[in-house]
C-alpha cells in the first residue's frame, strides 16, 4: 500500500475529498518549488503534483508550457526534479507524483527511472502522452519499485477503455475534465457531472478530476462526484505573476481556499 | 506486414498519445482498415489522383544530368508536377476523402514548407470542409508565396511562436488543436511521422508514386533500377517511393538535412546523428538533449527541417534494408543549380538534396544501371531563399 492509497483511504472514512495541486518543478527556480510545496502541504494540499520540465509539452496550454521553459531555462531536468523530490520529501508525508512526458523518463532509462525515484520518496508518475498500450514496459518498472502508474481517462474515452483504465490505473484514476489540454477556464463543460456520475458506476479505484478547474466555487461543484480534484493552471498563473515570500502566502492562501470546499460539512 | 496491429515497425512506432486521442486514432485505423478495401473508395481515389493530381507523373530520363555524371542512367520521378508541386497532395487527397466519408467536417494540418499546408488547403477547398494550418513564424516569413497560397484557398493559416517557431512547433500545436476537437476534426499528418496509423496511412497512400515509378521503369528499360534516391525529413516521398520495391533487389538510399554540418549540431539528420526515443506520437529517432529534451533542427530546406522520423525508416535502418546519409546546405544548393543548369528544372531544396548525394552515388555504377531519384516538389517557393544565399555569397 503506497502514500496515495493511505491518504485516500483516510479521507474517504472522514468524508473528505482530495486537494492535489500541480506546480512544474524549477519554476521559477527549485528552491522556490520546495518552499510552494511545504506551504501547500501545510495549506491543505492532500497530495502534490510535481511536472517534470520538457520541451515540447503538448498536452499543455500556454501556462504550463511557460512554466515549463522557465524551468528549462533554470536547468531543472529530470535528475534535478528527482533530488527536489528528495529534498522535499526530508520535510513532509505528503504523497509525491512526478508528471511527465515519456522521452525524458525514457533517456533515464525505466529501471533507472523508477528505481531513483522511489529512493528519493516519490509515490507516483503521471505520463500523458503514455497511453496503457504502451505502458506495459512502465508499468512493470514502476511496481517493481513500489511506484504507482497513475493512468489518465478522457471524456473520449468510452465505457469500455474507462473500464480497462480504472483496472490498470494505480492510486488513482485522473479524470480529465476537458476534451482539450490543460489551463485555467472559467466554465467546465456543462455534461461533466453526468460523466463523473457515469464513471463511478464502471470503475472502483478513487477518481481525480483535473484540466480547467481554477476557482473554490468549480472544486464545490464537483466534489460530491469525485475522490479528488487537481488545480494546476491556476495556481502556475500566480507563480509567474509574484515572487518570493508574497508568493508562498498567497500560493498558500489560494490553495486553502481551494481545499475548504473538499472538507466534510460539519 | 508491418505495421503489426499495435502500430509498431518491429520496436518503432506506436501510439504514444495523450488519452483523449486514442479513441480517435482507434476510429481512424478502423475506418481505414475498412474504408480501403471498399471499391467505390478506391475508384473515388484513382479518379481523383487521375483527374485533379494529374497522375501518373512522367518518370523523367534526365540525358543531359546522366551525362554530366557521366555514369548511371538518371531518372527523376517527376512529383515536381503533380497539383500544387509536390507529392504531398496525394496523402491530403486520400485523407480528405477518407475524413469526408468518416463524416469530419474540418481538416487541420502542420506545415513547414509550406507544401502540405498547400495541399490540406487544396483538399479542404475541393471537398469543401473547413481547414486551419498551422505554421511556424520562422516558416510564415520564409514562405511568404504558401502562405498567400493557402489563404487564397479559404484556410485559415494560425502562426506558431513556440519552440523555433518551425515545423516540430507547429505539430505541437496541430496535436492541441485535435486533443481539444477532436470529435469533428480530422488531423491530416503530412509525413510517415506521428501515432500509429498515420505512418501507415500516409505510406499507403504515397505508394502511388512507387507503384507508378516501378511499371514506368520496367517498361522503358525492361529491368528494375540498382538504387533508389530520395530526400528525408519525416520520409513520405521517400517511403512512398521505397515501399512498392520492398522485396526486389533494389538499394534504398534516404538523404538528410546536415545544414550547416553535422559537427556544429545545426542539422536535421535525425537518423544519422540523432538516438531513439518519442516525438509526437511515435518511437523512432530524433534529435535530443541529454536529457531527452527535443532539440531544435536546422536546413534551409523547411520541409526537411524537423528533429524526427517516420518510424518505419528507423525500421529500415535498425535491419539495413535503407541507408541515409546527409548533406549540407551548400551541396543542396549545388544540386539545385546542377538540375537547374543541365536540365531546366527547378528542384525544392528539400528533393535538390537527393540530387546533390547523385554527385557520390553516380560513380559507384556503370552506364547500364538505372538510378531513380524522387523530384518530389517543384522549387519556385525557394527561389527567394536560394536567391537570399547566392547573393550573400556575392
Amino acid at each position: 500500500m503506497t502514500r496515495i492509497d493511505t491518504v485516500f483511504r483516510r479521507l474517504r472514512q472522514r468524508g473528505e475529498r482530495a486537494l492535489i495541486p500541480f506546480i512544474t518543478a524549477g519554476d521559477p527556480d527549485r528552491e522556490t518549488t520546495r518552499r510552494l510545496a511545504l506551504a501547500m502541504a501545510a495549506r491543505g494540499a492532500d497530495l502534490l503534483e510535481l511536472g517534470i520540465p520538457f520541451s515540447d509539452p503538448l498536452a499543455d496550454g500556454p501556462t504550463i508550457q511557460a512554466a515549463s521553459n522557465r524551468a528549462i531555462a533554470g536547468g531543472t531536468h529530470f535528475p534535478e526534479v528527482l533530488e527536489l523530490a528528495g529534498k522535499i520529501r526530508t520535510e513532509t508525508d505528503i504523497p509525491l507524483i512526478l508528471m511527465g512526458y515519456y522521452n525524458p523518463i525514457l533517456k533515464y532509462g525505466l529501471p533507472a527511472a523508477a528505481r531513483d525515484a522511489a529512493a528519493q520518496g516519490v509515490d507516483g508518475f503521471i505520463i500523458p502522452d503514455l497511453p496503457p498500450e504502451e505502458a506495459a514496459d512502465w508499468r512493470r518498472e514502476a511496481q517493481a519499485a513500489g511506484l504507482a502508474p497513475v493512468f489518465l481517462a478522457a471524456p473520449t474515452s468510452g465505457p469500455a477503455r474507462l473500464k480497462m483504465l480504472g483496472r490498470l490505473t494505480r492510486g488513482f484514476l485522473y479524470y480529465v475534465s476537458v476534451t482539450g489540454i490543460t489551463g485555467a477556464r472559467r466554465e467546465l463543460p456543462p455534461e461533466l457531472l453526468q460523466e463523473l456520475r457515469d464513471l463511478r458506476s464502471l470503475v472502483t479505484c478513487p477518481v481525480a478530476v483535473g484540466f480547467g478547474i481554477s476557482e473554490p466555487e468549480q472544486v464545490a461543484q464537483l466534489a460530491p462526484y469525485v475522490d479528488g480534484v487537481v488545480v494546476g493552471s491556476a495556481i502556475v498563473q500566480r507563480i509567474a505573476r509574484s515572487a518570493g515570500e508574497e508568493l508562498v502566502r498567497e500560493v498558500g492562501d489560494f490553495v486553502a481556499a481551494l481545499k475548504a470546499p473538499l472538507r466534510p460539512k460539519a | 506486414m508491418l505495421p503489426d496491429r499495435r502500430g509498431h515497425f518491429g520496436k518503432f512506432g506506436g501510439r504514444f498519445v495523450p488519452e483523449t486521442l486514442m479513441p480517435a486514432l482507434l476510429e481512424l485505423e478502423e475506418a481505414y482498415r475498412r474504408i480501403r478495401r471498399d471499391p467505390g473508395f478506391r475508384r473515388e481515389l484513382a479518379w481523383h489522383l487521375r483527374h485533379y493530381v494529374g497522375r501518373p507523373t512522367p518518370l523523367y530520363l534526365a540525358h543531359r544530368l546522366t551525362h554530366e555524371l557521366g555514369g548511371p542512367r538518371i531518372f527523376l520521378k517527376r512529383e515536381d508536377l503533380a497539383h500544387t508541386g509536390a507529392h504531398k497532395i496525394n496523402n491530403t487527397i486520400g485523407q480528405g476523402l477518407l475524413a469526408r466519408r468518416m463524416g469530419k467536417r474540418r481538416l487541420i494540418a502542420e506545415t513547414g514548407a509550406g507544401q502540405h499546408g498547400v495541399a490540406t488547403a487544396t483538399v479542404a477547398a475541393l471537398l469543401g470542409l473547413e481547414c486551419d494550418i498551422y505554421m511556424g513564424t520562422e516558416d510564415i516569413r520564409r514562405q511568404r508565396l504558401n502562405v498567400m497560397r493557402m489563404k487564397l484557398l479559404g484556410s485559415r493559416v494560425a502562426p506558431v511562436e513556440s519552440g523555433s517557431c518551425t515545423l516540430k512547433d507547429a505539430m505541437n500545436e496541430a496535436i492541441r488543436d485535435w486533443v481539444t476537437n477532436v470529435r469533428h476534426t480530422h488531423y491530416i499528418i503530412g509525413s510517415v511521422a506521428g501515432p500509429h496509423p498515420y505512418p501507415m496511412l500516409v505510406r499507403d497512400f504515397q505508394a502511388v508514386l512507387g507503384r507508378e515509378a516501378r511499371a514506368q521503369v520496367r517498361r522503358l528499360t525492361g529491368k528494375l533500377p540498382r538504387c533508389l534516391v530520395a530526400c528525408v525529413g519525416g520520409g513520405s516521398n521517400a517511403m512512398g517511393l521505397f515501399y512498392p520495391f520492398l522485396n526486389d533487389p533494389v538499394r534504398f538510399v534516404g538523404v538528410e538535412a546536415a545544414g550547416h554540418g553535422l559537427e556544429g549540431g545545426c542539422h536535421s539528420a535525425t537518423l544519422v546523428a540523432g538516438a531513439e526515443g518519442v516525438l509526437h506520437g511515435s518511437y523512432s529517432y530524433l534529435l535530443q538533449d541529454a536529457w531527452g529534451n527535443i532539440c531544435e533542427a536546422h536546413s534551409l530546406a523547411p520541409g526537411l527541417d524537423y528533429p524526427g522520423v517516420g518510424p518505419e525508416h528507423a525500421h529500415f535502418k535498425e535491419t539495413g534494408r535503407a541507408e541515409y546519409v546527409a548533406v549540407t546546405d551548400e551541396e543542396a544548393l549545388e544540386g539545385f543549380k546542377l538540375l537547374a543548369r543541365t536540365e531546366g528544372i527547378l528542384p525544392a531544396l528539400e528533393s535538390a538534396h537527393a540530387i546533390a548525394h547523385l554527385k557520390t552515388l553516380a560513380p559507384q555504377y556503370g552506364q547500364d544501371d538505372v538510378i531513380i531519384v524522387n523530384l518530389s516538389g517543384r522549387g519556385d517557393k525557394d527561389v527567394e531563399a536560394v536567391a537570399e544565399v547566392l547573393e550573400g555569397k556575392e
